[in-house]
């Protein structure tokens, strides 16, 4: 009798440990992959910040407003590639950001039920294309075109046209930020698109039908009730869209003809941070040089960071106005 | 009807069609502009990659300019560091994103976590490529396959954690608490219940990862590097599709650049298939929700 109420409470009691070890195993486990992904934050900061130490003492702070680059006298400015990251990514979102929200309306306002997934679909696949692809395709296709056709056109339009025809000067080489810039306003399309999407989705019904019911046309609705509506979630898109460009590579380094000069004419040669150490890196030789690179990859690093927890923070704050709407 | 009777109302509506008009006729344009660029990529790349598609280029490795070759090197070399780096990233990513869901919902860990891993989700790569050579290409020496496949698993987590996380919270809280009620200790619940509800996106997860290390290649770029020979010696430098279509579509010769079109179709290829893949995979899921 004693033994078989004994047994099966031990046995009991062993199978509660054992639970209570592989829960306690198991959290453990899980918490500490969670905290790798921290770690791994801090890493690439700290060793960034590291690599880029001998730059930073030599330099100081001229090295951001600094435009020479000569490996062989080893002086070093970032100038010309900031430039040129902030210039291609601003004008990638001048054009990409009004199509991105143009196909965003077509999607959820215009676009028959049939035909709405397959056109996000179509429209995501973009993002699924590998940037060499952006790459190899804007250099072979895109850039001769843009040579051929597009950038005389535009040199010859603006001629005469005072601060315009600096804009459009000189010969056209094909590749350039002008190039480099179309090409990424492809790249953001997807992103800003499914975003837009799904904010203007967001939009409760009720207000759009009332708009309707008052005899608004579709335009007014969209003017007046969906965009208001969606403001941060839009700024948000277009936040994460331009953290894209702004760190986007392989397509960039490409057709941007790595130049390490500020110059006037949209159509000239130049470069972006992300373009240089591609160029550069493996061929960097002497501690400076290597070194100055790093200290580009921090600078880029800092930019994208910032616009991409701007992002973050505002698409996480329509979220939270949308559940309370709910 | 009276109002359009008044010449002043007459006018505003005709503005105002006209202004609706202009608008949609816009918003008709820009889609059709994204879908021009979709259509004019892909139809290049299959002119152009089919055009040189052989039966050399899955025998032989990559050539020196003016002779015949393949990319068989270059094939196998991008095959088996996505392999690796997606062995190495996706059990972290799973546990990290099983933290966030499970045991850490609600904490000020799990927040933090998820606010990071958003903003690595779209992080410039070739950071990471700067950040694996400062910690594995410098103390070795020298450039190695491995460090390629760290660099690659890297961009893996934030995907992997991203889709698990937000698979996880799909599962109803009321399987878990049946089971808990039937005597499930936690570990077992996870495990038997949360995982199995959530098996096709955590597998939507991982295929979208691999999708995305596998076109990479600003991080490779310093980590790997490439290789111009036939190399299974993970210690050492490793040829990979995109680094070889870089180097080959940049240099003047043409049967450089016809290769490395074919390339480029087929990383495209790869790449498309396991993004169209994954999403039939969680389809289904997302409609019955």
């Amino acid at each position: 009798m004693t033994t078989a109420v004994v047994e099966p409470a031990s046995e009991t009691s062993s199978i509660l440990s054992r639970n209570r070890l592989m829960d306690a195993l198991l959290r453990s486990l899980t918490r500490a992959a969670a905290i790798i992904v921290l770690v791994m934050l801090g890493g690439v900061i700290i060793s960034l910040v590291d690599g880029a130490l001998p730059a930073i003492k030599t330099f100081g702070f001229s090295f951001i407003t600094t435009e020479s680059w000569n490996p062989v006298t080893e002086k070093f400015g970032a100038a010309a590639p900031i430039y040129g990251t902030l210039v291609t990514a601003f004008i990638a979102m001048l054009i990409g950001v009004p199509i991105s929200i143009g196909i965003a309306i077509f999607i959820t306002e215009l676009c028959p039920r049939w035909l709405k997934r397959p056109i996000s679909t179509a429209i995501e696949l973009l993002a699924g294309i590998p940037s060499i692809i952006y790459g190899i395709w804007g250099l072979f296709i895109l850039a001769p075109l843009l040579q051929a056709y597009v950038q005389p056109a535009l040199i010859a339009t603006f001629e005469n046209v005072p601060m315009l025809n600096n804009l459009f000067a000189g010969p056209p080489y094909g590749i350039g930020i002008l190039t480099a810039a179309l090409i990424l306003s492809i790249m953001v399309l997807p992103f800003i698109t499914s975003i837009t999407r799904d904010v203007f989705e967001t939009v409760p019904p009720m207000l759009k039908e009332s708009a309707y019911g008052l005899g608004c046309t579709t335009w007014e609705v969209v003017r007046h009730i969906v965009l208001p509506y969606s403001k941060t979630g839009i700024i948000g898109g277009i936040m994460l869209g331009l953290g894209r460009a702004l760190g986007e590579t392989m397509a960039v380094t490409f057709v941007i003809g790595n130049a390490h000069r500020i110059h006037s004419s949209l159509l000239a040669p130049g470069t972006t941070i992300s373009a240089s150490i591609a160029n550069e890196f493996t061929e960097a030789d002497g501690v400076m040089y290597t070194s100055s690179l790093i200290a580009l990859g921090l600078i880029l690093f800092v930019i994208t960071f910032i616009v991409l927890a701007c992002a973050r923070l505002l698409l996480a704050r329509m979220k939270k106005s949308e559940g309370r709407h709910s | 009807m009276t109002t359009l009777t008044n010449p002043e109302s007459q006018k505003r509506y005709a503005r105002r069609r006209r202004g609706h008009k202009v608008a949609m006729v816009l918003s008709n344009v820009a889609t059709l502009l994204g879908l021009i660029a979709l259509v004019w990529i892909l139809a290049t790349l299959l002119i152009k990659g089919f055009g040189g598609l052989s039966l050399a280029v899955f025998t032989q490795s990559t050539p020196p300019p003016g002779n015949d070759g393949g990319l068989l090197n270059a094939i196998y070399g991008s095959v088996v560091q996505t392999v690796i780096a997606t062995l190495i990233g996706t059990p972290i990513g799973v546990l990290a994103g099983t933290y966030m869901a499970e045991y850490g919902r609600n904490t000020k860990l799990a927040t933090v976590v998820r606010f990071i891993n958003d903003v690595l989700l779209s992080a410039p790569s070739i950071v990471v490529g700067l950040f694996v050579y400062e910690i594995m290409v410098q103390p070795m020496g020298h450039f190695s396959a491995w460090a390629g496949c760290v660099a690659l698993a890297i961009l893996v987590l934030p995907v992997v954690v991203r889709t698990t996380e937000d698979m996880l919270l799909l599962v109803p809280d009321s399987l878990r608490e049946a089971a808990s009620a039937l005597g499930a200790p936690r570990w077992m619940v996870i495990q038997k219940v949360c995982y199995r509800a959530a098996r096709a996106g955590l597998v939507t997860g991982m295929l979208l990862a691999v999708a995305r290390i596998s076109g990479e290649t600003a991080p490779l770029l310093f980590t790997s590097l490439n290789n111009q020979f036939w190399s299974t010696n993970m210690n050492a430098s490793m040829a990979n599709l995109p680094v070889v279509i870089f180097q080959f579509a940049t240099a003047p010769y043409e049967d450089w650049q016809r290769l490395a079109w074919v390339g480029a179709l087929l990383i495209t290829l790869a790449v498309l298939t396991l993004n169209i893949v994954a999403r039939t995979l969680s389809a289904p899921q997302s409609n019955a929700r």
